[in-house]
């Protein structure tokens, strides 16, 4: 188990519901980083095979002892909990783009893409993307488009959408993690420096129900207290430090209508987390629940 | 020579053609410019209509139909989805 204050908090837990991911800065110290990628240079860390518990991975690696950093070992347990299980890793070893072209090859970049398959899923897998040394602008660091991890599509369908408003492209220091849900849309991009770009991503499934896992030291009922909505004072200066006004915080490539079942989506999630059928935000639900009584005057 | 067609995808944020961009995607069936994923983060219109005042024309958007019974909160891929073209005729001589 991590230390609980290595948790993470409440307010946390909101950004990864509505945003589905969450970015960690040279979590990683640089000597971990630079130890990992001298292994790296001699082959991969070593597979293993689905299923293993995660702490039977990585064995004896650099990798093993950067899963155990309290900060780290403390997100995955807050998102999948203290025994997950490893699902598989990718190693994304991505050269410059000349060594591709001088071979007379032509360069693309990833399209976007969601990992696996359909997948309807309340619960959700954890990706952990490790990036063990600096990713400067023109190095192709990972692009991901905030908000998307709920929609329901099949893996390379959303191909088309070469760029959505609002979408990232890692720029990021040495021993950076990105901790994604398993849903966010995202792809590799072109290197346009000389030297090699490493990224490595770890997934990890879930052994115990989502419920609770982080920090809820911080969680008061009065973050499910009802609030006035489409208060301009509210809408146009929302609070970041507010539960609600997390949840339904629009990304910039919301469309007007679906926007909206976004809001829904992410208070469904928020409330399988609580293990609190009751909790709303800004009454989205409340409003669609609300289905009275039948009272006859006899 | 025959003629080569450009495309341009837009998705917008309603079924109008006025409202804005959130996504899109761009082909060059002249070779003059490749285009990819992640290659720019300004839309190359604010809306739909602005394209047709550059010129290019609609062939294709995508039709209004009702969420399906127990699918309604759903999200899925973006809806609406228009397609233009420009068609570009070989330079005479």
């Amino acid at each position: 188990m991590a230390p609980r204050d290595q948790l993470l908090t409440t307010l946390e837990m909101a950004r990864f519901v509505a945003r589905g991911f969450l970015r960690f800065d040279a979590l990683v110290p640089e000597a971990l980083n630079e130890r990992f990628m001298a292994e790296v240079q001699e082959g991969p860390p070593p597979f293993a095979p689905a299923g293993t518990p995660l702490s039977e991975c990585y064995a004896g690696t650099a990798m093993a002892e950067i899963l155990r950093l309290p900060r780290l070992a403390g997100i995955i347990e807050s998102l999948v909990g203290p025994n997950p299980r490893f699902d598989h890793q990718g190693i994304h070893f991505n050269p410059p783009a000349k060594v591709f072209e001088d071979m007379g090859y032509p360069v693309f970049a990833q399209h976007t893409h969601q990992d696996s398959t359909i997948d309807p899923r309340t619960a959700f897998d954890l990706q952990i993307m490790y990036f063990p040394h600096e990713v400067e602008p023109d190095m192709a660091g990972t692009r991901f488009i905030p908000g998307t991890h709920l929609r329901v599509v099949s893996e390379m369908a959303c191909a088309r959408y070469q760029n959505v408003v609002g979408q990232q492209k890692l720029v990021c220091p040495g021993g950076t993690i990105l901790a994604l849900h398993h849903g966010i849309w995202h792809g590799g991009a072109v290197n346009r420096t000389d030297r090699t770009r490493f990224m490595l991503k770890v997934r990890l499934n879930p052994t115990v129900r989502q419920c609770r896992l982080w920090n809820t030291d911080d969680l008061t009922p009065e973050m499910a207290d009802p609030q006035p909505i489409f208060d301009p004072s509210r809408m146009f200066a929302p609070d970041p430090n507010d539960v609600q006004s997390i949840l339904c915080k629009a990304e910039p490539w919301f469309e007007q209508d679906t926007g909206r079942l976004e809001f829904v989506n992410r208070i469904r999630l928020w409330r399988h987390l609580l293990g609190d059928d009751d909790f709303d935000a800004h009454h989205w639900l409340t409003r669609l629940e609300n289905v009275p009584p039948d009272v006859r005057h006899l | 020579m025959t003629g080569r067609q450009k495309v341009l995808i837009l998705f917008l944020t309603d079924s109008s053609l006025e409202s804005a961009v959130v996504a899109w995607a761009q082909y060059d069936g002249t070779g003059e410019r490749t285009h990819m994923s992640g290659d720019a983060d300004e839309p190359p219109y604010a809306t739909g209509l602005d394209a047709l005042l550059d010129g290019w024309r609609l062939f294709q958007f995508a039709p209004l139909r009702p969420e399906p019974p127990g699918g309604e909160f759903t999200t899925s891929y973006l809806k609406y989805e228009f397609a233009f073209e420009k068609w570009i005729e070989p330079e005479a001589g």
